[in-house]
């Protein structure tokens, strides 16, 4: 059992004995788990093993193909990433918070049955809104809040879709699904929350941002990545991703450009990688889906190094407010430095990592001639200058000085930025060490004189424009503002709608009580005055009357008897 | 010629880079590596996956007038869903 043990419950069962270690190995500890999961994962076979017998159906807990495989070799390095960035937090709940769902989230990579995927699915949600609610704010904790309901309302459709689909098959096996019954279509919206699929998004930059400095690194690596991959194993090549992942390049942009909390632009750029990644699914060849899998290595490095940085100024400063920051390279140049490697990786600059993955994915699209996604697609790769390159580093670091000084970052956050960094340019120079890790062969070769230079032009004429409209002043100024986003519908408009109708619903209530009680007090009165003191009928009769009435009876009697 | 024509922009913001006031040595220089990588557009052969591809300079006029129009309209956006700070938390 040992010899085929998941490499997620490593980290899972791992985690449950931190609060046992003594505090001085404590993050030796911590490390050595996501290693050792790493270590595993690449002893483990090819093929299905861990089959577990359960509720009559046959679980199994590891499948490793190029897919699974991948996607485990990344959430692990992020799992490892995390654990150095954490170094100097004291608090255990964060690091065992974090370990678990990093440890579910690779769980529900290598699972092959859906019963499995929705356990591990489910224990995502409830192990990372600790991540949130450990900010101890009083936004986080309604943050938190709103970000479990979504997910665990995610897991629920989940279920009930798996329910209907053994019911309808008789099968629980997590292979290609397609959008062909309702039961799939079920299983399909629960991953498109998970995927923050436009109008089902906004859970995405309503809760990461609250989260911990740490929080949110974690968070960026593994939720949407892990419907990222439940996607391109269930629903590859389903016509309708091209067309949502292409809108959700597209529409985020405007929110991050206008944005001030500087996490809150990356979780909405997140969602706009995001895009890219489920439109390749969408195209669902398997340059396509090399794309998707490549992209999605190299975007859990890269953002995570881009929170990262700005966790290291959010721990630094107590902010990341656009318009409290600026100027900070001088206070924080190793971070600076290493945030630009992030951004360039983003913005796909030829020799950084999002340069080698981008281009497979608008290149499989090409190849199958679908112009107007590949468009948009090639327009969310040039807005990425305003929206995170202009956003993130420059507004942060450099700008108008904001005369905040600060120490640099401490020396955990710089190591775990530096190996991201390192690991970002290191799949930018040799794409050939990336290419091993895909579901398919790789044919692709991204290094050609035309595409380095017209990526190059593309990036620099998008940072012309931004210039211009910088020195023409019509670019946003940066604003302490809300931007409304889908999340009002359940923040605003439903509250005060239910508050509306509790209203109709009391005043009626009032009103049936209030004529209720006027009837009551006439019925009272009515009674009163008949058989009140002065009532008619409580009066008291004199006995003689009685006798005349009697004397009456008889006499009409006595007529009756005789006619 | 640069620092002249910083003084002769008052309405510029002021934007520092490394401390020292380079906007318009860095405006021009985009300029000019815009220029180039323009020029450089014309030294080689183009492999288009589509027809539009093929117009020349095509990625850079793609990119400025995306870019251009993007950061108008999100100035356009942000009146519609722009609220106060602390909207929610009243």
């Amino acid at each position: 059992m040992i010899a085929d043990l998941p490499p997620g419950l490593i980290l899972i069962l791992g985690a449950l004995g931190v609060p046992f270690v003594p505090r001085w190995v404590r993050r030796y500890y911590l490390l050595a788990l996501p290693a050792l999961g790493l270590l595993q994962l690449f002893m483990l076979p090819a093929g299905v093993s861990a089959q577990v017998e359960m509720f009559g159906h046959t679980l199994t807990f590891l499948r490793i193909d190029g897919l699974s495989f991948a996607f485990g070799v990344v959430f692990l390095i992020a799992a490892l990433l995390a654990v150095i960035y954490g170094w100097h937090e004291e608090e255990t709940l964060q690091h065992v918070a974090a370990l678990i769902y990093g440890g579910a989230a690779i769980g529900a990579v290598f699972v092959a049955d859906l019963i499995s995927l929705f356990i591990f699915w489910e224990l995502t949600a409830i192990a990372s809104v600790f991540l949130i609610w450990a900010r101890r704010t009083e936004r986080a904790y309604w943050a938190g809040l709103r970000y479990l309901v979504i997910q665990i309302g995610s897991g629920v459709i989940l279920l009930a879709g798996v329910v209907l689909h053994y019911r309808v098959t008789g099968s629980i096996a997590f292979e290609h699904l397609g959008v062909v019954s309702f039961a799939t279509a079920l299983i399909f919206l629960a991953f498109g929350i998970k995927c923050a699929f436009p109008l089902l998004h906004n859970w995405l930059q309503d809760s990461y941002p609250e989260a911990t400095v740490m929080g949110t690194v974690v968070l960026s690596a593994f939720t949407t990545k892990m419907a990222v991959y439940a996607l391109a194993r269930g629903f590859a090549g389903t016509d309708m991703l091209i067309w949502i992942g292409a809108a959700m390049t597209v529409f985020p942009i405007f929110y991050a450009i206008i944005e001030n909390d500087l996490r809150r632009v990356l979780a909405y750029s997140l969602n706009i990688q995001l895009g890219f990644m489920v439109t390749a699914i969408g195209i669902g060849t398997e340059l396509a889906i090399n794309g998707a899998v490549a992209h999605a290595f190299t975007h859990v490095l890269y953002k995570a190094l881009l929170f990262m940085s700005m966790g290291a100024v959010l721990h630094r400063l107590g902010t990341v407010k656009a318009t409290e920051l600026g100027g900070l390279f001088r206070s924080m140049p190793l971070t600076a430095g290493l945030c630009i490697v992030g951004t360039a990786s983003i913005a796909a600059v030829p020799l950084f990592s999002g340069f080698v993955s981008k281009s497979l994915i608008l290149a499989s699209i090409a190849a199958e001639g679908q112009w107007l996604p590949w468009l948009m697609l090639l327009v969310a790769s040039a807005g990425v200058v305003p929206y995170t390159a202009y956003k993130v580093p420059y507004t942060a670091f450099f700008a108008k000085d904001s005369g905040k000084r600060c120490k640099e970052a401490p020396t955990g956050m710089l190591l775990a930025m530096t190996v991201t960094a390192a690991l970002c340019i290191g799949i930018g120079l040799w794409p050939a060490g990336l290419y091993p890790l895909l579901p398919y062969p790789v044919d692709y070769q991204p290094y050609t004189v035309s595409h380095v230079v017209t990526q190059l032009q593309l990036l620099m004429f998008s940072a012309l424009a931004v210039a211009v409209l910088m020195r023409n002043r019509l670019f946003p100024q940066n604003a302490a503002a809300t931007n409304l986003d889908t999340d009002w519908l359940y923040r605003r408009m439903c509250p005060a709608l239910l508050k509306f109708l509790g209203n109709i619903v009391r005043q009626m209530h009032l009103r049936a009580l209030l004529r209720a009680q006027v009837r009551l007090v006439r019925f009272i009165e009515t009674i009163y005055r008949h058989h009140g003191p002065q009532g008619a009928l409580a009066r008291t009769w004199p006995a003689g009357s009685t006798v005349l009435w009697v004397a009456i009876l008889l006499c009409v009697t006595l007529i009756f008897y005789y006619v | 010629m640069s620092t002249r024509q910083d003084d002769d922009t008052p309405r510029t913001e002021k934007l520092s880079w490394f401390g020292t006031d380079r906007t318009t040595v860095l405006y021009r220089g985009m300029w000019i590596a815009c220029a180039l990588l323009a020029i450089a557009d014309f030294a080689f052969a183009h492999h288009p996956a589509f027809r539009f591809e093929g117009f020349p300079v095509f990625y850079g006029l793609f990119g400025f007038i995306v870019c251009f129009l993007l950061v108008l309209a999100a100035r356009e956006f942000r009146r519609i869903v722009k609220r106060d700070e602390d909207y929610y938390d009243r």
